[in-house]
């Protein structure tokens, strides 16, 4: 026993050292990413106290498989034990078992509700409506109410101030698609004909990426948008950017007279203007490609990279 | 002996059903996506696009004005997508109303309306529907019915072309790869076909499908022409997406110009 | 080894032999070609064209997946055969979303319904049952023969889908609605086709049934029976109470679809632009609910007879009694009810009340219990064994290891926060087909090669097959365990293209190894073909009992005769008795009598 626990503390003693070091030379995919939301760490606790206990539990059984195998092969004129089995050992592995279910549950128990039970009072609302194959973000606007005509709607564009916590309400036009932010945690179905709540928030800046989560037709890969958080004041300036951009272009000012040219460049000015080409104009800029492109059919004989 | 012909012969059967079931319907109307010469469906008469089918009939020209105050347009949300935001550093705004600078409208669909006698056969030279910088190219367009559509996505981003007839089949085609060709046809007279890409909300084209080649798109300048008319009594009908149709009569007795006027209002 | 009759010895009279006449109700053996090898009710012959049925199926559903994993390792890269056989889909060989979407689908549905359920319950199932209780044949063997050939339109029905314009269904082998209610006529023949099958699956489970109950030899008690004939009893009700709810949901859908009833469509539903012109009341989540109330039980009904044949093969090449016989007939037992209850950890994002996601979340935590307790047992079996290591072995064990990793990976899923991060990434991906690749699939291997020998009469190259078995085993672990990494990186199920998002933008290499390494297993599967044919020619003759087991399917000739025994049996023990210490020999057959009487069992045909 006391060979046990010297190895014990070896085995504890190795492994905390050398940890640190390998929790750098973790490849990036054996890695969760990054969690961003304030609840995003408390489902990473939770995963990696599964991931210990169902490791654990794999090591223990196939290193016993294993060592059955080996330990209990068949040799000349070794007869097998003939047993029934054993009820107490029975009770004991059906206990266990049980016992690590339910402290699992009852921990998973706390986090879920908050997370989907509770929307808190303090959030920003915003309502995203879900539809093949974009994300329809509406804010509301100056009268603080969702729902009326001054609402600023935005096309896959959410953002949101750091600190607030945001409560998202979803809808969908269509089929029922996923709103889903790896980094935050976050995943909530959008199911048309019901309206579906979320909330997260973030502690600092950045960018990262909505992705849809249930299968919603051919461009389900590509139903892609884009999540910013902003300070506070970076917030407000998108945020009324946002409105001034969904102004349709100003109003002509006389009957007949000549087309009213909004300052910024208009879809109706002669061309080269990007919004009309003439067909086979060829003059538009097209960026390269977003994706690993793919070669086109042989016979165009050129590639745009 | 017996059980061994038994497990061929189930073998063979099950091979056998699978390759006879599995001929390909031959229900689309489209031909296979082949490269940029289309397929002809019959030995058509010699055609360029849209050409009358004989030298001379009447030609009708006509200007399409617009009065009133020119409708607020929607500002497309391109930087929904990073790709025709990029493409787009300005601001881009709907072609739903297309003023030009001398008052007249652009992308209005013209096209006789009724009273088109005989057979005109659909040329085989495809007209194409390009998908760049996340608009289509043209907006507004006519084609013949039989005639093939050939829809390009010049882009190197995901369109999908979705045609939504109300008469003709619906389809709805991924475009994923840049300079990807797909060809289709219409077989039923139809306007308008809305066509919309799902991916980028604010993309939409229309068209009308002819039996006969009697139809323009007025250009920048408001005007459009329609050429060979033999004659006839004609409904000329004039379709904006907005404003929707407008109808006038013209009679063509020989090989006169004839000029027909809209006016929209704003 | 086949068993010789031992003299009549002098002692207490053994019962007396069975008439030869036949019983009131049961055939004689078909003379005719047709009668004997395509339409026939002898559940044995039903048994093997299920066989071939799934294994030709199987064969699909993995090159499907081929062409999903290609996709996914090289994004866009064309495949020409392909741009041939399938122009709409694949345009000059370059994969379309659409058809990647039909893809998965139809790879996911062909495996399901189409391989996995008709090797497990229609080949094994019909083979294994009536022999192994000692009946003649199934309770209905025209049933039987109903059913089979149900099956078959079911199967042309499914493949002449991929032809139809519009292509195949795409909306996931899950079909949640309204997305399935929208899509093109390949999704209206999908419903057709598993309709079809649902009536050939109803028809076996009542046979099967019906068989286990009433049609068991004398001596035969439910604890004596083998847990094959457990499992596959419980999966067949199962089946029963189950399959007729994903049927109701399925004509729902179909008349949704063809009829304007609007079950699962809501009011005011826009599509494209167009408002959808149906009056609505219907809700989307209603498909869900019907849908995973069948679908949980349908996943037990795969693993259960998978675990039945494992717990068959494991005592018998262990030599040693089942560990537990009773907790494991209980297990079986605890799974399929508790499978009742646990529909909703498939809806934990769905919208539904969070509040059941709780409720849910407890009682899919306690369904671990009865298969840890499997687990267990089998370890115990294997504990103070006396081990040979044959191909059927192999792949037991292999079921057992791999369905460890397949359920652990479960009580990830199972806690509700930590779904909401994995729920649709490919951590789920990877639960799906350990327990369903390496523990059905493995499972069926493990049949497959135990069996073949009372199938056909010879034996299979137990050399190829363990090399078929190894490279089997390395390289499934290779394509499917780095699924629960891509998981845990936030990669999407059903996504044609992860290289759209940049949070995902390096899992492309992990990808690429996991399509190479399907193609090596899908090319060590060409081991098994070449196995499975050559043999029923070239393989040794096998004789009634090649591996010395107990249960009664070994106590007769191989193959059995039409009759299955000359006589019918009678048991007088457990099926896994072996290596007791009162035989001198390690297996003691489930129908011998007690020692000390004459064995009655007439000379077994070689």
């Amino acid at each position: 026993m006391r060979v046990l626990g010297a190895l014990r503390t070896v085995a504890v003693a190795l492994g905390a050292s050398l940890l640190p070091a390998l929790a750098g030379a973790i490849p990036f995919w054996l890695r969760l990413p990054p969690a961003e939301s304030s609840f995003a760490d408390e489902i990473d606790r939770i995963f990696r106290l599964i991931l210990w206990i169902t490791g654990v539990i794999f090591v223990i059984v196939e290193a016993l498989l294993v060592f059955f195998l080996i330990r209990y092969r068949h040799r000349e004129g070794r007869r097998a034990r003939y047993t029934h089995g054993n009820n107490r050992v029975e009770v004991i592995w059906t206990i266990v078992p049980a016992v690590i279910c339910v402290v699992l549950a009852l921990l998973s128990r706390r986090v879920w509700a908050e997370i989907k039970q509770r929307m808190p009072e303090d959030a920003m609302q915003v309502e995203v409506t879900a539809e093949q194959f974009a994300w329809n973000i509406r804010y509301p606007g100056p009268d603080g109410k969702l729902g009326t005509p001054d609402d600023i709607l935005t096309l896959n564009q959410l953002h949101f101030p750091v600190g607030q916590k945001v409560v998202v309400s979803l809808h969908s036009k269509d089929v029922i698609h996923s709103f889903f932010l790896p980094e935050f945690r976050v995943k909530q179905d959008a199911v048309p004909g019901m309206t579906t709540k979320v909330w997260f928030d973030a502690a600092h800046v950045g960018h990262w990426e909505i992705a849809c989560a249930e299968l919603c037709g051919l461009g389900h890969y590509r139903m892609k948008g884009f999540l910013t958080a902003d300070s506070r004041e970076d917030f407000d300036k998108w945020l009324a950017e946002q409105a001034a951009a969904g102004a349709p272009s100003p109003a002509a000012t006389a009957p007949g007279g000549p087309a009213p040219t909004p300052a910024a460049a208009p879809a109706n000015a002669a061309p080269p203007a990007p919004g009309v080409s003439p067909p086979a104009d060829g003059k538009v800029s097209v960026p390269p490609a977003d994706r690993t492109p793919a070669a086109p059919p042989a016979q165009e004989g050129k590639q745009t990279p | 002996m017996l059980k061994r012909i038994w497990y061929v012969v189930l073998l063979s059967a099950f091979t056998l059903s699978f390759v006879a079931c599995g001929g390909k319907e031959d229900e689309e109307e489209e031909a296979p996506p082949k490269s940029a010469a289309a397929t002809s469906t019959s030995a058509a008469a010699p055609a360029t696009a849209a050409a009358a089918p004989a030298a001379g009939g009447a030609t009708v020209t006509g200007k399409v004005t617009f009065t009133g105050g020119a409708p607020q347009l929607e500002q497309l949300k391109m930087d929904a997508d990073a790709y025709c935001k990029a493409a787009h550093p300005a601001a881009v705004y709907s072609q739903e109303v297309e003023v030009n600078g001398n008052g007249t409208l652009k992308d209005v669909l013209v096209f006789v309306k009724s009273g088109v006698t005989g057979n005109y056969t659909a040329p085989t030279e495809a007209v194409t529907l390009d998908q760049r910088g996340c608009q289509y190219h043209p907006h507004i367009f006519g084609i013949q019915a039989g005639q093939p559509l050939k829809i390009l996505n010049s882009d190197g981003t995901l369109h999908n072309i979705h045609a939504l007839p109300k008469i003709n089949t619906e389809f709805n085609i991924g475009q994923p790869f840049q300079k990807m060709e797909t060809l289709k046809k219409f077989d039923k007279p139809e306007v308008p076909l809305r066509f919309k890409c799902d991916v980028h909300k604010w993309m939409g084209a229309y068209c009308g499908v002819f039996n006969h080649p009697f139809y323009a798109v007025t250009s920048d300048q408001g005007t459009f022409e329609i050429k060979g008319l033999p004659p006839g009594n004609y409904v000329i009908e004039a379709w904006q997406e907005k404003y929707g149709p407008q109808d006038q009569n013209v009679t063509i007795s020989g090989s006169e110009s004839k000029t027909v006027d809209f006016g929209f209002k704003g | 080894m086949s068993t010789v009759p031992s003299p009549i010895l002098p002692g207490p009279a053994a019962p007396a032999p069975v008439a030869h006449e036949l019983p009131h109700g049961v055939h004689p053996a078909p003379t005719s070609f047709w009668r004997k090898y395509i339409f026939s009710t002898d559940h044995k012959v039903i048994g093997k064209q299920y066989l071939f049925y799934s294994l030709f199926m199987l064969v699909i559903g993995g090159f499907l997946a081929g062409l999903v994993r290609w996709q996914l390792a090289w994004p866009g890269k064309p495949i020409a055969f392909m741009g041939k056989l399938m122009p709409e889909g694949m345009p000059n060989g370059q994969m379309l979303p659409e058809f990647y979407n039909s893809l998965f689908t139809m790879h996911a549905t062909i495996m399901i319904f189409f391989a996995i359920m008709p090797i497990l319950i229609g080949a094994f199932g019909n083979f294994v049952v009536p022999l192994q209780i000692g009946a003649r044949d199934m309770a209905f063997p025209r049933l039987n023969l109903a059913s089979f050939w149900v099956a078959v339109p079911a199967a042309v029905i499914i493949i002449w889908s991929f032809f139809v314009t519009g292509g195949a269904a795409q909306s996931g082998w899950t079909s949640y609605a309204p997305l399935s209610a929208i899509q093109p006529r390949g999704q209206t023949l999908w419903l057709l086709s598993l309709l079809v099958l649902g009536i050939s699956s109803l028809l076996t489970a009542v046979n099967i049934i019906t068989t286990t109950i009433n049609m068991r030899a004398p001596g035969m008690t439910f604890f004596r029976l083998p847990l094959t004939v457990w499992a596959l009893f419980i999966t067949a009700i199962l089946l029963l109470l189950a399959l007729p709810v994903l049927s109701g949901a399925m004509i729902m859908l179909l008349f949704d679809r063809v009829l304007g009833t609007t079950f699962f469509l809501p009011a005011g539903l826009v599509v494209s632009g167009n408002a959808l012109s149906n009056a609505g009341g219907g809700q989307a989540l209603l498909w869900q609910h019907l849908f995973w109330f069948f679908g949980h039980p349908e996943v037990y009904i795969m693993i259960l007879p998978a675990m039945g044949i494992t717990s068959e093969v494991l005592p018998v090449f262990a030599r040693k009694p089942i560990f537990g016989y009773r907790a494991m007939a209980y297990s079986i037992m605890g799974i399929a009810g508790l499978g009742w209850i646990v529909w909703g950890h498939h809806m934990f994002q769905s919208g539904m009340n969070p509040i059941l996601g709780t409720t849910f979340m407890i009682s899919t935590m306690v369904i671990a219990v009865p298969s840890a307790i499997k687990v267990f047992n089998w370890l115990g079996t294997l504990w103070g064994g006396n081990i040979k290591f044959t191909t059927a072995m192999l792949m037991a064990l292999s079921f057992v290891s791999m369905f460890v990793i397949g359920g652990l990976s479960g009580i990830f899923m199972a806690s509700t926060p930590v779904d909401v991060f994995i729920h649709d990434t490919y951590f789920i991906v990877g639960h799906i087909h350990y327990v369903l690749f390496g523990g059905s699939l493995f499972g069926a291997f493990a049949g497959l090669y135990f069996w073949y020998p009372k199938m056909f009469g010879r034996l299979m190259n137990d050399t190829w097959g363990k090399i078929h078995w190894f490279l089997t085993f390395v390289t499934f672990n290779f394509v499917f365990f780095p699924m629960h990494f891509l998981g845990m990186r936030g990669m999407q199920r059903r996504i044609y293209d992860y290289s759209q998002y940049a949070h995902l933008k390096g899992l492309q290499p992990m990808n690429q190894f996991m399509t190479i390494s399907l193609f090596v297993l899908g090319a060590a599967q060409v081991i098994l073909v070449l196995n499975f044919f050559l043999s029923l020619r070239r393989g040794k003759v096998a004789g009634p009992n090649p591996w010395r087991a107990n249960t009664l399917e070994w106590q007769t000739s191989s193959p059995p005769p039409h009759e299955n025994f000359d006589h019918d049996p009678t048991v007088y023990r457990g099926p896994y008795e072996y290596s007791a210490p009162e035989r001198a020999d390690d297996h003691w057959p489930q129908d011998e009598p007690p020692s000390g009487a004459a064995p009655t069992r007439a000379h077994a045909h070689g």
